[in-house]
């Protein structure tokens, strides 16, 4: 017996003294393998008196069963501590930035586009687009601006002989939609537009969106209805005063133009609203009957509204740019942060 | 239109403040623009008497005077103006007075000799621009009197920014009638009796144009005094509503316009060579009007004219050498409708805009002639004297715009506003605007006064119903309408997803404009056919593009030179060309990069983008048609990039576009990075793709071979590909390049190319013997086509 306890005690020690598997194996072996000794303790049970036998067998069985589970232990210690090296070794410093492209991002301008496009088309409205070169016709004489008619001098075209021009609005869009297309029409056409002008406050170029809805039962209740809607829902603010100004445009009757409660100065009047308190931030009306005769449209039937908004200002107001002429710089450092 | 509150409030004086009256106006479609109070920024101003003056002792151009300013003790001023004299009275600011512009008047020493004060101009008060000497005041005026009253400076200027529909309101007549009928306030228009006439004495008339000109009045006032001064009050009024005194035949004229809307003219009678006529201008006429400018007139100007030249340009402006000077005693007295047709534009085109040409493109009430007429005679006679003679008219009535009745339908209010109407209501608004209105079973007969000839159908009435009642409180509803559902091609690649990728794999969205510079436009894409602008705002920009690569160069350009130095930038829209004298408008997309691959990296760097890079970029935007084998990249010349490292790329048989690296020529003269990669193709070519056709999958393994074949420089990869596609038969599944190498152990001239054959059947597993035929096949026909031999 006291062999047996000096062998649990060795055995005990090298295991805990195993660093490695190797090691640990070779202590197992040693110990409890064909020729361990352990294996010889058991052979040599025959010599002992057949009544001793059970109860020296069943001393040697459980020390051989400690051993056994202290090498598990340590071959499962030494298994995970292995694999605590081994990913100890794959650290990283996961505050370093990631790799591969960077992306770009959209034009301010296309991403104001978007978003009207976006409250509109769930109403039902279809996008539709139209030429850059105009004819005089569908910019100006079917929208009822005839030659010489004052509001031509305020349009600025920019010609290329008398017949053709860079449509100075989006208007021609619905023109052309309504000489192709029976009603009811619910479309908007946003794109680029051209005046000869070009100041602090103007570029020659600049972004118009267009909408038209022409139906059976259409009035400017309904006009009002939609364009509230739509700036409340733009500027995302539920408390948006807006106001409906009467106005004139020739391609529309009655006209409005329509103010948003300035949203830089919440009213108290700034710089950017001129001291007033409002925006103007777009053009509306009920489509005008010689509108409607120039495209073939039954004026008793139907009637319509249509309405115009400057992109850029849209986009000025809602992101806080100061300048519109950064819009067409396309300085990297503006286009990113809008990303 | 700019006019004084004052004078307004002389006419309509509605119980509300100035800023109650502005929001009434902007809210009834009379935008006010600016609201400018007067005699602000000005305290301590009185009307000084100079008691004598005297030579400053050490100053030639100094006068030392002794001015009462009504305080008992007179005052020493220091004064420089040539005009100061005895006796007369001017503006003098006292000690602690405050002028506009903050400027502050403290006693001073002006060459050794004290001034208590200052002796003001007209432009020291900001009340004009003369500054050559002080400002005269009348001798009426009481000595120490506070110079806001006695100028009546407590006053607003308010500026509208009238709608070209309103010329009825480009007076202070019209603007009173406006806010009479807003604030039901009574309107107390100026007393206009006839003159009648104190001498015989008229000028022939003839209008030759009764269409263009259908009403014509002429009078003669002979024997005005050219010593008379306009008075200050009638001074005033035009100085507040933007006009200068000139004369006071004219002063007369323009305070007629701004008061009724009537543009008027004056002629020297001496200057005329008979009597006037009204016609077209000869073609190649020529006259000088009276800002000096020689013009050549065309036949389809209306001009007044004497019997050997014209004199003036009907409603637009008067020639300089019939016009009133200093000497002129008897004059001729214009006041006409013109109607807009023969009008509009002209100024235009002449590069002219005068008040007077303004109000007749717009339209000037046609009842109004004869009033302005005797208003302007009455004024003239008073402040110059002068005897008139009869008013002579020449009249077409058939030509002058009719006052047709407008019928008006309820249900058609009902229509068009949404608001069912109350017909006292519409009745009272009609009423309060000066028509006429006849109740009728199913609405109203309406004819609008002849002021109001904007209105001429049923849809105006309901915009002016609309427009009095208010917008504001109009009723706001969601309109209802039949439910659509619209097409939508699963196979359409919008331009919107196209944008989105190439944002995604690192381009910014750049807007540049749609004109560009036609040398540098020229040198990058010299064949086609740009338009050019006949009027544009600079030569930078004066032709439109015919490829978005002149916009994005000089955007990229304009980033360069701004520390930037990895860029990638795209844009989509419109080019614009002639192709067989016929305009061309289509949508293309275009793209710059330059720079490194990837952003900077701790990891290292990644090198310069190469062709590769925005070859890839572009497959990316193929790959939505699902038809990539219809695309082809074709090493091609482009004037605008490198001979050897450009594609033409083209879909079946069709050019669609271009990719490659700028020419290094074109990169140094215009100042651009030459390592910079262009594409630009249509977007037609890539708008439609195929739908998506299942394909069974097969259930058993593929096999990879690897083979490393070498060949002539010349082959291309597209060859090797399409010969091997074609030779390996319909197991081959997929072909990839994983290597293409020349140099060391490879001969001069050739290359060694290695791919892998994936192949694959879709009914059993594939044996060694069925690799080996397909690789055998392969090996045999590109040896033969391309005499490509497998690699040692």
């Amino acid at each position: 017996m006291l062999i047996l306890g000096e062998l649990e005690t060795g055995a005990l020690r090298e295991i805990a003294a195993a660093a490695d598997q190797a090691v640990l194996d070779a202590v197992r072996v040693r110990y409890l393998g064909k020729k361990g000794f352990l294996t010889l303790q058991l052979k040599q049970l025959g010599s002992l008196p057949a009544s001793e036998r059970p109860a020296a067998g069943q001393v040697i069985n459980q020390v051989k069963q400690k051993i056994q589970q202290a090498v598990e232990e340590r071959r499962d210690h030494l298994q995970s501590s292995a694999l605590d090296d081994q990913l100890t070794r794959l650290g990283i410093d996961v505050t370093l930035p990631g790799r591969g492209q960077k992306p770009g991002g959209l034009h301010p301008v296309t991403r104001t586009m978007k978003r009207i496009e976006r409250l509109f088309t769930p109403l039902g409205f279809t996008v539709e687009e139209g030429p850059e070169i105009e004819d005089d016709y569908h910019n100006f004489e079917a929208l009822n601006i005839p030659a010489h008619h004052p509001a031509r001098a305020m349009h600025d075209t920019f010609y290329f002989n008398v017949h053709t021009l860079l449509r100075t609005h989006t208007s021609p869009v619905q023109v052309r939609v309504m000489e192709n297309r029976k009603p009811p029409l619910r479309i908007i056409a946003p794109g680029r537009v051209y005046r000869c002008d070009s100041d602090l406050t103007h570029t020659p170029m600049f972004h118009q969106v267009e909408g038209l809805l022409v139906d059976e039962r259409v009035s400017f209740a309904n006009l009002k209805w939609v364009l509230d809607e739509f700036l409340r829902l733009f500027f995302e603010r539920d408390d948006l005063p807006v106001r409906f100004r009467p106005s004139y445009f020739p391609f529309t009757e009655p006209s409005a133009e329509v103010d948003i409660q300035c949203v830089m100065c919440a009213g108290n009047g700034c710089r950017v609203c001129g001291q007033s308190g409002w925006l103007e931030v777009l053009g509306c009306g009920m489509v005008h009957p010689k509108v409607f005769d120039h495209v073939g449209i039954d004026n008793d039937r139907y009637t319509g509204f249509a309405f115009g908004m400057g992109v850029e200002r849209l986009a000025m107001l809602r992101y806080g740019v100061n300048d519109l002429r950064l819009f067409f710089e396309n300085d990297i450092n503006f286009l990113a942060q809008f990303n | 239109m700019k006019f004084s509150e004052k004078w307004l409030r002389e006419w309509v004086d509605p119980p509300v403040t100035t800023m109650e009256l502005v929001e009434q106006l902007t809210m009834a479609g009379l935008e006010v623009d600016s609201v400018e109070r007067l005699g602000s920024g000005f305290e301590g101003l009185v009307v000084g008497e100079v008691l004598s003056v005297e030579m400053h002792p050490d100053a030639d151009k100094l006068r030392v005077c002794k001015v009462d300013a009504g305080r008992g003790e007179s005052l020493q001023i220091v004064c420089g103006a040539p005009n100061v004299r005895v006796g007369g009275k001017y503006p003098l600011a006292l000690i602690g007075a405050r002028l506009p512009g903050d400027i502050m008047i403290r006693k001073s020493r002006l060459r050794g000799v004290e001034s208590q004060g200052m002796l003001c101009s007209t432009r020291e008060l900001g009340l004009g621009d003369a500054h050559q000497g002080l400002m005269e005041l009348s001798p009426e005026t009481r000595t120490g009197e506070d110079i806001r009253a006695v100028l009546g400076l407590d006053d607003t200027l308010i500026e509208i920014d009238l709608t070209p529909n309103r010329g009825d309101c480009l007076g202070i007549e019209g603007i009173a009638r406006e806010i009479g009928t807003l604030t039901r306030s009574p309107v107390m228009a100026v007393e206009i009796g006839e003159v009648p006439p104190s001498i015989p004495d008229s000028l022939s008339i003839e209008v030759r144009t009764p269409d263009a000109c259908p009403r014509y009045l002429g009078r003669v006032i002979r024997g005005i005094d050219p010593k008379a001064s306009t008075p200050l009050w009638m001074q005033e009024r035009l100085r507040r509503s933007g006009l200068r005194t000139i004369h006071p035949v004219v002063d007369v004229t323009n305070y007629v316009l701004m008061e009724l809307g009537q543009p008027m003219h004056a002629f020297d009678l001496a200057q005329l060579a008979g009597g006037v006529s009204v016609r077209y201008a000869m073609e190649g006429e020529q006259m000088t009007l009276l800002d000096e400018r020689t013009v050549t007139l065309d036949a389809g100007t209306l001009v007044i004219a004497d019997r050997e030249k014209p004199l003036a340009i009907a409603g637009v402006m008067g020639g300089i050498h019939s016009g009133v000077g200093d000497t002129s005693t008897d004059i001729f007295l214009e006041c006409a409708y013109f109607s807009p047709e023969a009008i509009a534009g002209r100024a235009r085109k002449y590069a002219m805009q005068t008040e007077s040409a303004h109000r007749f493109e717009r339209g000037v009430d046609p009842d109004l002639q004869h009033r302005a007429v005797h208003r302007a005679t009455a004024l003239l006679v008073a402040i110059t004297g002068g005897q008139a003679g009869p008013v002579c008219e020449c009249f077409a009535p058939q030509y002058l715009p009719q006052r047709t009745p407008i019928s008006l339908a309820r249900d058609r209010i009902e229509r068009l506003l949404g608001l069912v109407p109350v017909p006292a209501v519409v009745s009272d608004i009609l009423e309060r605007l000066g028509m006429e209105v006849h109740a009728r079973e199913d609405g109203w007969r309406v004819t609008p006064p002849s002021f109001r000839f904007d209105i001429a159908i049923e849809a105006d009435l309901i915009e002016e119903i609309g427009r009095v009642y208010g917008y504001d409180k109009l009723p706001s509803r969601a309109p209802v309408g039949a439910l659509e559902m619209h097409a939508c091609a699963e196979t359409h690649v919008t331009v919107e997803r196209i944008a989105e990728v190439l944002a995604d794999l690192g381009y910014q969205e750049a807007i540049t404009y749609s004109f560009v510079e036609p040398g540098f436009q020229q040198a990058l894409n010299p064949d086609l056919k740009p338009i050019a602008l006949e009027n544009p705002i600079s030569s930078e920009m004066s032709v439109m593009r015919t490829s978005l690569w002149p916009g994005l160069l000089r955007a990229l350009r304009y980033n360069l030179n701004r520390q930037t130095s990895r860029l990638r930038l795209f844009e989509h829209g419109l080019r614009f060309y002639l192709q067989d004298d016929e305009i061309k408008q289509d949508t293309v997309i275009g793209g710059v990069l330059t720079g490194d691959r990837y952003p900077e990296h701790w990891n290292g760097k990644s090198g310069p983008v190469d062709f590769y890079d925005a070859r890839h970029d572009i497959e990316a935007i193929l790959a939505f048609t699902g038809q990539m084998d219809k695309y082809q990249f074709i090493g091609a010349e482009h004037p605008a990039l490198h001979p050897v490292q450009t594609a033409l790329i083209r879909r079946d048989d069709r050019d669609i576009g271009w990719l490659g690296r700028i020419h290094p020529v074109i990169a140094g003269q215009f100042d651009l990075d030459p390592d910079t990669y262009l594409f630009e193709f249509e977007y037609e070519a890539v708008r439609s793709g195929v739908l998506v056709q299942f394909q069974e999958l097969s259930r058993y393994p593929s096999i990879r071979r690897d083979l490393a074949i070498v060949t002539d420089l010349e082959v291309t990869a597209a060859e090797l590909q399409s010969e091997v596609h074609r030779s390996a038969g319909a197991l081959l599944k997929e072909m990839v390049i994983f290597d293409v190498y020349q140099g060391k152990g490879i001969e001069t001239g050739r290359k060694s190319v290695a791919f892998g054959l994936i192949l694959q059947d879709s009914s059993r597993t594939l044996t060694d013997d069925d690799v080996e035929v397909v690789v055998s096949r392969v090996t045999e026909s590109l040896n033969k086509k391309f005499g490509a031999a497998l690699r040692e």
